[in-house]
């Protein structure tokens, strides 16, 4: 008995050295801590409100990798949530005193409209069916489909029509497959039902290319950087925008200025680097705001 | 109803590869079973030990991971095949085990004294099994083996998830592909399934009336 319980103590003492080994490697991180404690702003507006209470709530993704993924410590991390930080700064408020909610693709909309986020930065699509219900501020970046490869792009494919005869992967009925099936018939479409499964296929050489947002594609490089690489020349347009309540013309005036400056002073491109830029292959230029 | 009709070529192809997987796969794997089976009945301790083992991890293990394991494992072993192949193998392996603890409930089923018999004339193990012992198993077990049957048919959607365009993955796209009309596509994946299992219910039915061993 004696050595047996000393086997299960050396096993429950491993995992305990294991578990604070990984919980360790992570400090500090926090980019954007820029604050502009001097702003203010007019009577009634969105950012009086926030600025005058302190704090505000931020609706991002929770997973997705590069751009909001929650670390460790519980906190998202990545080129949303730095965007986030950077509008907060503006307003006058720490990085601390954000709020993260998760918002993921089907709940976006709900969130702004009952009010339980102020904003949203969760690779938000901009487009005319959601315009209906809530206001777009940015964009702040322009992502699209894009291809990924193993890494030295062995087969030398530089974009979607290259991929003609070739095994490309997607999801099954997404819209990057859909637009592989009907615009690329040549390709030699082979569906998953998720995308580690299509790297795992590009790992083993089962597939030559994989594709879909490049966004969806950076995550995937950033987890395994030695195997795979993006070709980087995106082929359909996703503008990302930055959501928040219909009407508001005042607060999207504000995020719009507020990315211009950004944009101007190289604090987007510095975000950039710090996230997303460390596994894309080159910088993204600011893409033009859209005032409408 | 629209979305269906206007997709049957669509519907036809993910049909064709699910009855080519299932047929396929079901008859490896009632080979590869009966054999499994006939190694758990042989005198042979190594053999017996061999046949449990795999039976017990294989039937224990979800499918979902013995397909994994087929398209992602092999591969890097150096196996290089389609994913339609991949899939065979994992429905094959799967299945096989159930349909080895069918047959082995039927051989265990014939009398002890039609083996005893058997070899006291003469046969040697593998005689007295093809003539005198699994002939009379099988027709003890027609229902079960019938089961397994219809539950690879079921299985074989998980393929969907591997590659292989067959009746599940065809839904799968077609819904999203119809967001207004996603009932009527699962329904008429649906009847698909229904269109190739019950057939099998039938048949079965019929097959266990002509073979069965009055006792």
């Amino acid at each position: 008995m004696r050595t047996r319980w000393s086997g299960v103590l050396g096993v429950v003492l491993a995992l305990t050295l294991a578990l604070a080994a990984c919980g360790g490697d992570d400090e500090g991180g926090d980019g954007g801590g820029q604050v502009n404690e001097g702003a203010s702003f007019a009577e009634g507006t969105t950012m009086a409100r926030l600025k005058d209470a302190g704090k505000v709530t931020v609706g991002t993704k929770f997973d997705q990798p590069l751009f909001g993924l929650k670390n460790l410590e519980g906190k998202p991390e990545g080129f949303d949530v730095e965007i986030a930080k950077l509008i907060a700064g503006e307003m006058g408020i720490a990085a601390d005193s954000i709020t993260w909610v998760e918002t993921v693709s089907a709940n976006r909309e709900p969130f702004i409209q009952q009010g339980k986020v102020d904003f949203v930065v969760a690779t938000y699509t901009i487009n005319d069916e959601r315009k209906q219900t809530v206001d777009f501020a940015g964009p702040y970046y322009e992502a699209g489909q894009d291809i990924m490869v193993a890494k030295g792009n062995p087969e030398g494919i530089g974009g979607p029509d290259d991929l003609a005869g070739k095994k490309v992967c997607s999801v099954t009925g997404s819209t990057p497959a859909e637009n592989i099936r009907t615009n690329y018939p040549d390709a030699d479409l082979t569906e998953f039902d998720v995308y580690s499964k299509c790297a795992e296929a590009l790992k083993n050489g089962q597939v030559q290319a994989v594709t879909t947002d490049n966004v969806i594609l950076l995550g995937l490089i950033s987890q395994d950087e030695e195997a795979f690489e993006l070709v980087g020349k995106p082929f359909t347009e996703e503008p990302y925008g930055i959501g928040l309540k219909k009407g508001d013309t005042e607060f999207r005036n504000f995020i719009n200025d507020t990315l211009q400056k950004a944009y101007d002073d190289g604090r987007w491109l510095a975000a950039w680097d710090a996230t997303a830029g460390k596994v894309a292959p080159e910088k993204p230029t600011p893409p033009t705001i859209d005032r409408y | 109803m629209d979305a269906v009709l206007d997709n049957l070529d669509a519907f036809r192809e993910g049909f064709v590869a699910t009855v080519a997987l299932t047929v396929v796969s079901s008859l490896l794997a009632l080979l590869l079973g009966t054999l499994l089976a006939a190694m758990r009945v042989s005198p042979v301790p190594t053999l017996r030990a061999a046949g449990a083992t795999y039976v017990e991890i294989v039937r224990n293990t979800p499918l979902t991971l013995v397909f994994f394991f087929a398209v992602f494992v092999l591969p890097q072993l150096d196996v290089r095949l389609s994913f339609f192949a991949f899939a065979v193998i994992a429905v094959t392996v799967y299945h096989a085990a159930f349909f080895c603890e069918a047959v082995r409930s039927g051989i265990n089923a014939v009398g002890v004294g039609q083996a005893e018999a058997a070899r006291s004339i003469g046969l040697t193990f593998t005689q007295s099994m093809r003539l005198v012992v699994l002939p009379q198993a099988f027709r003890t077990v027609v229902p079960p083996l019938i089961n397994v049957v219809i539950a690879l048919t079921k299985n074989t959607s998980i393929a969907a998830a591997f590659g292989v365009v067959e009746l599940t993955a065809v839904a799968t796209r077609l819904a999203n592909a119809n967001s207004d009309a996603v009932i009527a596509i699962f329904l008429g994946s649906a009847v698909c399934y229904l269109a190739l299992t019950l057939p099998s219910g039938w048949l079965a039915g019929r097959l266990e009336r002509r073979v069965a061993v009055a006792r």
